[in-house]
């Protein structure tokens, strides 16, 4: 499979090797502190800063940690875990590796989504070479005392097991249900042991970062968002596929360079993120205005605003792993509300009563799942009041 | 001589159902090892770790649970209890929220009561049944939510259709899924408190259930009857299989003589179904009660706990004799103990490679069915065929006991029902009495007065401390009082999960009358240490059976005493609903002040078993009338039930 792009991405020209080998011949602390310094953020979705996460975890005190590849890519709409992965594996799996030697781990997992099956084979090939060539296991690349090695682990479909703990619970064996946090994953992980979970492209990252200088990476992006970013672009556009930019790229200019001029409104962040309607796409991709692990879904003039709330909650019912209140019960009836819409039988009141119930899911909730499924549907509702309202039972506008 | 052979710790709960334990930030020394929680503007300083609840309960501020249960470990799932916690963006769970640094909490803000309105809302909209129509009217914290919230209509709906059939197939727990709040007490309560694991989510989003392996009836899997998960269900989902139609059927047909036997434990905490506070026994109320109800004679369990001592302390006696004298090695020892249903049904289950060791005797309850269908039913002249005999018990698996298909040693079902406290408190209010307003009066004749020992069968120990009572006195030819003050044997009372005792046997007497035939003399004892165990919970059972199986010091003991239930039977699944630690400590408190109440404290004094022992079971404990009508054989059941 070939990635769409212009041209090749950064990670075609850059060698895994000289990312570890570089690594390797820095101090541990000298290794986070050029993680904190590039600005790298977690490209998973939340955003966390890779320096501070590893540096708690090089903190914490225990005898086995452990580095988790979160490979469980089930975002809608995101698709280019799968093309690193497929490409440039050797760039994550030293990662991790950097990973562990940078937090004092010997063990790597990563979990690779149960869809993703066909991906295991080519994975496997790559870890079986890498320890041929030293590069995992006793003593890598002559470092005394340093050793490493990856397991790879298989999901079976559940999209909340992308979520941090779930997927360590997944791990564990157990139903994979988000844990209470604090304590956090860097606390208290895999088996109770500190653990950092870091998303596949993150760890891409970390491996060019060390191969061409934080200063490299912070020349690109906004300032609280550095770097460059791969996203996954689908929907109504000319031209569908994987693509990097630096962040802070407006809406605007990501439509012109994918061929998504004349949409209605950008879907940012998969079911989860935000609908961004035709008036905003002024706005820039980054974390400080609209954020995104890297899904970005087209929705042309023709599309229905509403049918698309409804098919993200049918979503999130499906996917809500059912644990807690809002999150279980609340995608329900915040459907219910869609399908009243639909029927044009949702009073004012009690559509404002749902968006109250959308907040509380927001804030309730106990992990990102049930916090962010209420986000397409709020921002339906506000930014297509007149298209989604007043419709007859048959379906269509009275206007 | 206390000891507590626990070895580590390690719940079963997924992680993602418990709050961990959190490494102390490095800063700690300067914190002063305590860091400060303000709530709501009050301020308490709390050792590091502790939730915000519990912070919360130290300055006496509400925070309204749901999932949360002190005997549980956190859920943090039902979310009712969300706070707002300063620097964080959502809301947090206050069970589950640990407090490490200085923290600002507020209780009640608009988001705070937004978000728990609809949480109870949203909980409603999801929970079949009306109120009135629920054996949990009245004492369903679903239910008090509701009111203590203002909830007073539908906002998100409220379900009109069931979504699943009821299961009925257990003689014990009755399951409706309808009115299950996905709390998940029970799941934790059986795989963390009681480390059985029946019950587990399965599904997800609406669909999530809690559900049996393969979604089995009850009946069908490795259930042990114990109902802990009914003691802490907070609605009406979980329920015992309740009789009590039947028993007032039977009490309504002149041509049926009905018998009831009550046992300590209830007697204990029915006064709890009535409003009051735990840790007041309604023994001699409860008997005008029950004559006042229709039943036609009532008695007492301890007596035939009496019998149970002298029954299994004879066993035991044997079993040593023969393992330690005559040198048999088929012996089966230790000696583990037979009262608890839940416990049987335990080792029938996990460990039925260990069931030779566990006593032939049937448990009090089983054996007065036997006797009054027999025995009573000669002395009365009555048909036995008409007798209908109830039990008053604290247990769930009482119900699943008494109908074992080999318990009809009397040519009929030897115990016909098992009521638990909550059904005969409901009884007691439909015929319109106030219990506690009761005048006293004595249990019926025949019977008699049983003894202290009996009573103290229902707290942890109790049937050890009443065997010792009974073997240190039958083997030293001494009054126990001379070894123990007030015949009270401390070390085996207490709470801790698992305790080992050792009591060295200095000296010797004569062979008492009652075990002539058994026993030439005690030379054979003198000089030794009768090792016991004692434990309450299957978590502690699974402990101390572990250590058996790895050799340790357990095997080497010569009795255990295993109950299925966290404190013994006062902490039963029959018993009134809450349950905390402090309530069954309360209940704890009554059965031992009743005990000294008592003038005979000891089994073998017990004058109407002298008599018995005389008149009806004529070859002595353990001999062929007392085997075919007092002692029982068990099922090896193994885990896996095709
Ligand atoms: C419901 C849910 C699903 C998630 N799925 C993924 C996923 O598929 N891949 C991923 O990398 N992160 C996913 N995350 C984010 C992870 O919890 C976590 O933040 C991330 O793996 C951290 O890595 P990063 O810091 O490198 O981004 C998900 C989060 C939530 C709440
Ligand atoms: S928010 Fe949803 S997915 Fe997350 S724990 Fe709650 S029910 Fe599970």
């Amino acid at each position: 499979m070939k990635a769409a792009h212009q041209g090749p991405l950064t990670f075609a020209k850059v060698q895994a090797d000289t990312g570890l080998k570089t690594a390797l011949n820095k101090t541990r602390a000298e290794v986070i502190a050029e993680i904190s310094a590039s600005g790298l953020k977690g490209r998973g979705g939340a955003g966390f800063p890779t320096g501070v996460k590893w540096n708690l975890a090089a903190a914490a005190r225990a005898d086995q940690k452990y580095v988790v590849c979160n490979a469980d890519e089930g975002e809608p709409g995101t698709f280019k875990d799968r093309v690193i992965l497929l490409e440039h594996a050797d760039l994550v799996l030293a990662g991790m590796t950097i990973g562990g030697y940078a937090i004092g781990a010997t063990k790597g997992i990563l979990y690779l989504r149960g869809e993703y099956a066909y991906l295991r084979p080519h994975l496997e090939d790559a870890l079986a070479r890498r320890r041929q060539q030293g590069l995992l296991g006793p003593g890598i690349t002559g470092t005394k005392g340093f050793q490493f090695d990856i397991e790879m682990r298989m999901g079976s479909g559940a999209y909340v097991c992308g979520e941090e703990t779930a997927l360590i619970e997944s791990l564990e064996g157990h139903r994979g249900e988000p844990r209470n946090r604090p304590p956090f994953p860097v606390d208290t992980g895999f088996f109770r042991q500190p653990t950092i979970v870091n998303n596949v492209e993150t760890l891409a990252w970390v491996t060019c970062i060390l191969a061409k200088g934080a200063e490299w990476f912070k020349g690109f992006g906004t300032d609280k968002s550095a770097g460059l970013k791969l996203f996954s672009v689908s929907g109504d556009c000319a031209r569908p596929g994987v693509y990097e930019f630096p962040l802070g790229i407006t809406v605007t200019a990501l439509l012109k360079e994918v061929g998504g001029e004349g949409a209605k409104a950008v879907q940012i962040g998969g079911a989860s993120g935000h609908c961004v309607p035709a008036s905003q796409f002024g706005r820039k991709i980054a974390f400080e205005d609209v954020s995104t692990g890297g899904s970005i879904i087209i929705f042309g003039p023709q599309r229905d605003m509403l049918a698309i709330a409804h098919n993200f909650l049918d979503f999130f019912v499906e996917e809500s792993c059912g644990q807690c209140t809002p999150c279980r019960m609340g995608n329900v009836k915040l459907r219910e509300g869609v399908e009243l819409l639909e029927q044009g039988k949702c009073s004012m009141a009690y559509l404002r009563e749902l968006c109250a119930l959308g907040e509380t899911m927001q804030l309730a909730s106990k992990c990102g799942l049930g916090q962010s499924s209420p986000n397409a549907f709020l921002s339906i509702v506000s930014n297509f009041k007149d298209e989604i309202m007043g419709r007859t039972a048959a379906g269509s506008s009275v206007r | 001589m206390v000891s507590d052979n626990v070895p580590q710790d390690v719940g079963r709960a997924p992680r993602s159902q418990q709050r961990q334990t959190v490494a102390p930030p490095q800063n700690l020394e300067s914190l002063g090892a305590r860091v400060l929680c303000t709530i709501d503007g009050k301020e308490v300083r709390v050792p590091v770790g502790t939730t915000i609840l519990a912070a919360a309960r130290e300055l006496g501020i509400r925070i309204p649970t749901l999932c949360n249960h002190d005997d549980l470990c956190v859920a943090g799932v039902c979310r009712v209890c969300v706070v707002e916690v300063e620097g964080q963006r959502t809301l947090q769970a206050a069970c589950a929220y640990p407090v490490t640094q200085p923290t600002k909490v507020w209780t009640h803000t608009r988001k705070v009561r937004q978000a728990r309105r609809h949480i109870i809302d949203l909980l409603l909209a999801d929970h079949y049944g009306e109120c009135y129509a629920c054996s949990r009217n009245n004492n369903c914290e679903l239910q008090s939510l509701a009111k203590e919230y203002g909830v007073d209509f539908f906002r998100f709906g409220h379900p009109e259709k069931p979504r699943y059939e009821i299961d009925r197939s257990s003689h014990s727990v009755v399951r409706d899924m309808n009115k299950c709040v996905l709390c998940r007490r029970c799941i934790r309560t059986c795989i963390d408190l009681q480390e059985v694991g029946v019950l587990e989510a399965i599904h997800r989003g609406h669909d999530t259930k809690v559900a049996t392996f393969l979604d089995k009836p009850l009946a069908q899997v490795v259930c042990i009857n114990c109902g802990q998960c009914i003691n802490r269900c907070p609605t009406g989902a979980l329920r015992a299989n309740d009789p009590t139609d039947d028993v007032w059927a039977a009490i309504d047909d002149p041509t049926k003589h009905v018998v009831m036997q009550t046992a300590p434990s209830p007697r204990a905490a029915i006064g709890e179904c009535f409003g009051q506070p735990a840790g007041k026994a309604f023994t001699f109320e409860l008997n005008t009660a029950l004559r006042h109800c229709g039943f036609d004679k009532v008695f007492d369990t301890n007596f035939t706990a009496d019998l149970t001592i002298i029954e299994e302390g004879t066993e035991l006696i044997i079993r040593l004799y023969k393992a330690l004298v005559q040198k048999d090695k088929s012996v089966a020892l230790p000696q583990f103990t037979s009262c608890s249903p839940g416990w049987v049904k335990y080792i029938e289950h996990f460990y039925p490679q260990y069931l030779p060791n566990v006593s032939s005797a049937k448990s009090p309850q089983q054996m007065f069915g036997a006797l009054i269908k027999t025995y009573y039913a000669k002395l009365q002249g009555i048909d036995p065929k008409n007798i209908v005999s109830v039990a008053l018990m604290p247990c769930s698996a009482k119900k699943f006991e008494c109908n074992r298909p080999e318990m009809c040693d009397s040519g009929y079902k030897d115990v016909d029902y098992g009521l638990t406290t909550r059904e005969l408190g409901k009884m007691i209010s439909e015929a319109g009495i106030d219990l506690p307003a009761m005048p006293k009066s004595d249990f019926d004749d025949v019977f008699g007065t049983a003894t202290g020992s009996g009573v103290i069968f229902g707290a942890t120990g109790g049937v050890m401390e009443s065997a010792l009572r009974c073997v240190i006195e039958l083997v030293t030819g001494k009054k126990v009082e001379n070894f123990y003050e007030h015949a009270e044997i401390l070390p085996v009372r207490g709470f801790e999960g698992v305790r080992y005792v050792e009591i060295p046997i200095t000296a010797v007497g004569p062979v008492p009358d009652l075990v002539k035939h058994l026993v030439p003399d005690w030379n054979w004892l003198k000089g030794a240490t009768l090792k016991v165990g004692v434990c309450h919970g299957t978590a502690n059972a699974k402990k101390v059976m572990e250590d058996i199986k790895a050799g340790g010091k357990f095997s080497e003991c010569h009795f255990i005493e295993f109950m299925a239930c966290p404190g013994g039977c006062l902490g039963g699944g029959g018993q009134p609903i809450p349950t905390t630690p402090a309530i069954r400590a309360a209940r704890a408190k009554a059965i031992y002040s009743e005990d000294r109440a008592y003038t005979v404290r000891k089994s073998h004094e017990n004058p109407v078993i002298q008599h018995i022992y005389k008149e009806f079971l004529t070859d002595g404990p353990c001999g062929h009338v007392s085997h075919k009508l007092l002692h029982t054989h068990y099922t090896a059941r193994g885990k896996y039930i095709p």
